[in-house]
């Protein structure tokens, strides 16, 4: 019986043995990165002598050369001031984040019982086009400047992606695996929470990462008028002062960070989600 | 000890518009599978064999008739009938053994006696040694073990095979039949399910059941109710397999002359 298996290799060894020898070697990879990032030092260099050579005193101050940016970075970074605003911006995302997550129970019960689609389709359809911005003004009145307000925004932005693929997710699983999971003795709890839940997870991921993104957005323009602290905060404080370099510094760390949390969230998928091919896209 | 018992089904499935006719799936079927028997549902595709699988593992329900296993009218679906897909529908975030335990821990039947029991299933089909794999990690036979190996795991009383063997390739298929009759065939007959298996391969049929039930095209009806009761294991080269597979086939071509 076992020699009858012989012949049936599992097909993804075989994959990786090839995809592995086709690898180029470290030198190669290295190069083909080096030769990549010639038009970012090209640019870098002409901007370095457009803001010495090109730009008076005056207009220079509106484009501080790279060089006084990395000043103003290390400043920002020596007085603890980037590290602190930085923070309390991620910890205005994930405090959001951790609300939103409501989504995705109710995004199951949304597509798995009739009555509540029925009932909840409107009320989302309706709040839904208007844009976590648009809620800036209202929120400030309601819950004044601060943690609450940037939360409540950052809030709406998570909170509808991950909505929408939590439905979409659930509605995307296959008949069968329900049905197997049914005449194995599973009850509607297990069925949900064992196979429609797990089933529909790649794609809830893929939500929680257009969220998260759109939150940090949300976050960043929510700070710019409502809050005393975060990168938001720290950008727009900038203006008012006329420095440019820690704003440009803030700006390049509101895109890392997004980026590095981008990049986190497709880590953990790769780990938690092995067999699916969500986290690759 | 398990009979199943279909009696005037009849499955009338609406019209997927409002303007459209409904349809009518199925027929008055009526027909019986004793205890152990291995019974095989023939036909085309498209005659409704699969939802008659369907209704019997209660995914369904009839629009008339009535079905029973062991007398008990069949209900929602529940483990003492069990399916096994032609898509094999394996958990995919489960290992081999997960998928095989999957049935247990829903009955709650204890660690130990599940990996016993497990392990047991893994071996009856072959797949030791690849316990700890994920399906995608296996080709489209060994899944199939896999998908047979969880149904048989929870102990039915009935075991529902929908085309298990049609989305393999010939090789595959024909080794999948053989070691399928080789379970059959070294296993007592106080030991075996009763199986259902929905097949459109005249000689899969021939190869595997007790009875054939042979449907005609749209709507499905009973045409044929053919016992075999050849040796087993069962030959393709067997005269009594070569007769038989000719009247089969003249059976099943009826049907397509009727439609043209």
């Amino acid at each position: 019986m076992n020699g009858s298996i012989a012949n049936e290799i599992p097909v993804k060894e075989k994959e990786v043995g090839m995809a592995s020898h086709n690898r180029p070697g470290l030198a190669r990879r290295l190069a083909r990165r080096v030769r990549s990032l010639a038009f970012l030092a090209l640019l870098l260099a002409l901007w370095q002598y457009a803001s010495t050579s090109l730009l008076d005193e005056t207009t220079r101050t509106l484009l501080p050369p790279p060089t006084q940016v990395l000043r103003a970075a290390w400043e920002l970074i020596a007085s603890g001031d980037l590290f602190r605003h930085t923070i309390d911006s991620l910890r205005r995302e994930f405090m959001a984040f951790v609300f939103a997550l409501v989504a995705v129970p109710l995004g199951i019960a949304i597509s798995w019982w009739k009555l509540v689609e029925e009932q909840l389709d409107p009320v989302m359809e309706l709040l839904r086009p208007i844009p976590p911005l648009a809620w800036i003004p209202l929120s400030i009145l309601w819950f004044g400047i601060g943690d609450t307000q940037n939360e409540f925004i950052i809030f709406l932005g998570i909170f509808f992606p991950i909505l929408l693929n939590t439905i979409a997710g659930v509605k995307g699983v296959e008949t069968n695996l329900i049905r197997a999971a049914r005449c194995l003795g599973a009850t509607e709890w297990k069925v949900l929470r064992r196979v429609v839940f797990r089933a529909a997870l790649p794609q809830i991921m893929t939500g929680v990462r257009i969220g998260l993104g759109v939150g940090w957005m949300a976050l960043v323009a929510a700070e710019l008028v409502g809050a005393t602290s975060g990168l938001g905060f720290l950008i727009n404080d900038a203006r008012t002062v006329l420095r440019t370099d820690y704003i440009i510094v803030g700006m390049a760390t509101i895109g890392l960070v997004g980026l590095l949390i981008d990049t986190l969230l497709r880590q953990l998928m790769q780990v938690v989600l092995p067999w699916s091919k969500a986290h690759s896209r | 000890m398990s009979t199943v018992n279909v009696s005037n089904v009849r499955k009338i499935y609406p019209g997927h518009a409002p303007q459209d006719e409904p349809v009518l799936a199925l027929d008055d079927i009526s027909f019986e599978v004793g205890h152990h028997e291995f019974c095989s549902i023939l036909g085309h595709s498209g005659c409704g064999k699969t939802t008659l699988l369907n209704l019997l593992a209660g995914f369904e329900k009839p629009t008339r008739g009535a079905m029973t296993v062991d007398g008990e009218p069949v209900g929602d679906p529940c483990w003492q009938r069990t399916v096994v897909f032609q898509d094999y529908a394996l958990f995919p975030w489960m290992t081999v053994a997960q998928n095989i335990g999957f049935g247990l821990e829903m009955r709650k039947v204890s660690r130990e006696r599940q990996k016993a029991i497990v392990d047991r299933n893994i071996e009856l089909v072959g797949l030791t040694g690849f316990e700890h794999r994920y399906p995608h990690q296996l080709s489209g036979g060994m899944k199939q073990r896999v998908s047979i190996a969880r149904a048989l795991a929870v102990d039915p009383n009935v075991l529902l095979m929908d085309e298990p063997f049609a989305a393999l390739d010939a090789q595959n298929r024909a080794m999948m039949q053989r070691e399928m009759g080789r379970i059959l065939a070294s296993s007592e007959p106080e030991h075996r399910k009763t199986m259902v298996l929905v097949t459109h391969s005249i000689e899969e049929a021939i190869l595997l059941s007790d009875r054939i039930i042979v449907l005609t095209r749209r709507p499905g009806r009973v045409k044929a109710d053919i016992e075999v009761d050849l040796p087993r294991p069962r030959c393709e080269d067997d005269p009594g397999f070569q007769s038989l597979k000719a009247r089969l086939r003249d059976l099943i071509h009826d049907e397509f002359a009727v439609e043209h």
